[in-house]
């Protein structure tokens, strides 16, 4: 074993094998929240701040609950994916896993905790 | 590599010793803006249950996140936001094996910068008309 160079070591262990999908996910993604992000910004902008009877008749209309809808679905995934190379880059070992293991537990309780929110306003 | 003598040999420059070029600060800036995102989201989150829980505590929720703390976490979030989607546009065009040479690299930095400082500003204004 010592006299292994690093090179020799790693040859044909190969790659994790899911690092393009992993890529490909963040591009999909990431096209679909440049659309979705000034649709959110621009619709949830103006609700904001606005009395509960308005705030209620706005969201009662179909763009902007399934915009609202959409985004936070879209971007939760997305950035679960990225807060997990985040981690991946800077954190190793038990603490990286729990720490991508408790984001994705939060980012799925998120974006279900709004999508539901908003089908209960909106219907 | 732990078998590999380093002995006691001086380490390149690194981090602390360079001066960061624009296209290290901006690349790093949308790591930080993507990931601090988290707090506007979950503030949204938060909204839109306060709102679908009730007119009180809709009220509550609304005003926390309309008052002045609230107003400036989501100024910064708008700037964060459009900041980390002109850097996404950025990174989907290099993905294209385009303007990857330093010089149109340098230029699109201070497009990112400046085009995300315009686009806060301008959303702002949209919001304060609307």
């Amino acid at each position: 074993m010592a006299y292994l160079t690093p090179r020799k070591r790693a040859t044909g262990m190969g790659s994790a094998k899911s690092g393009v999908a992993h890529f490909w996910n963040m591009k999909v993604s990431s096209i679909g929240l440049l659309i979705l992000v000034p649709l959110f910004v621009f619709t949830f902008g103006p609700a904001l701040g606005s009395s509960y009877e308005e705030m209620v008749a706005y969201y009662q209309h179909p763009f902007p609950a399934i915009v609202a809808i959409l985004t936070l679905g879209v971007g939760f995934m997305h950035f679960k994916n990225g807060f997990q190379v985040l981690i991946e880059d800077y954190v190793h070992g038990a603490a990286g896993q729990y720490s991508i293991i408790a984001m994705n537990c939060l980012c799925y309780a998120a974006a279900a905790t709004g999508i539901f929110s908003i089908i209960r306003i909106a219907l | 590599m732990a078998d590999v003598n380093r002995g006691n040999r001086p380490l390149s420059p690194h981090l602390t010793i360079y001066r960061l070029p624009i296209t290290a600060i901006t690349s790093i800036l949308t790591r930080i803006t993507g990931n601090a995102l988290l707090v506007a989201a979950l503030m949204t989150v938060w909204w839109f249950l306060a709102a679908a829980s009730g007119p009180e505590y809709y009220e509550f929720a609304n005003g926390v996140i309309t008052s002045w703390f609230g107003d400036l976490v989501m100024a910064l979030s708008v700037l964060g936001l459009w900041y980390h989607t002109l850097a996404g546009v950025r990174h989907l065009i290099w993905d294209q094996v385009i303007a990857l040479d330093i010089k149109t690299a340098e230029s699109l930095s201070w497009v990112v910068v400046i085009g995300s400082a315009a686009l806060t500003v301008l959303t702002w204004i949209i919001m304060l008309v609307a």
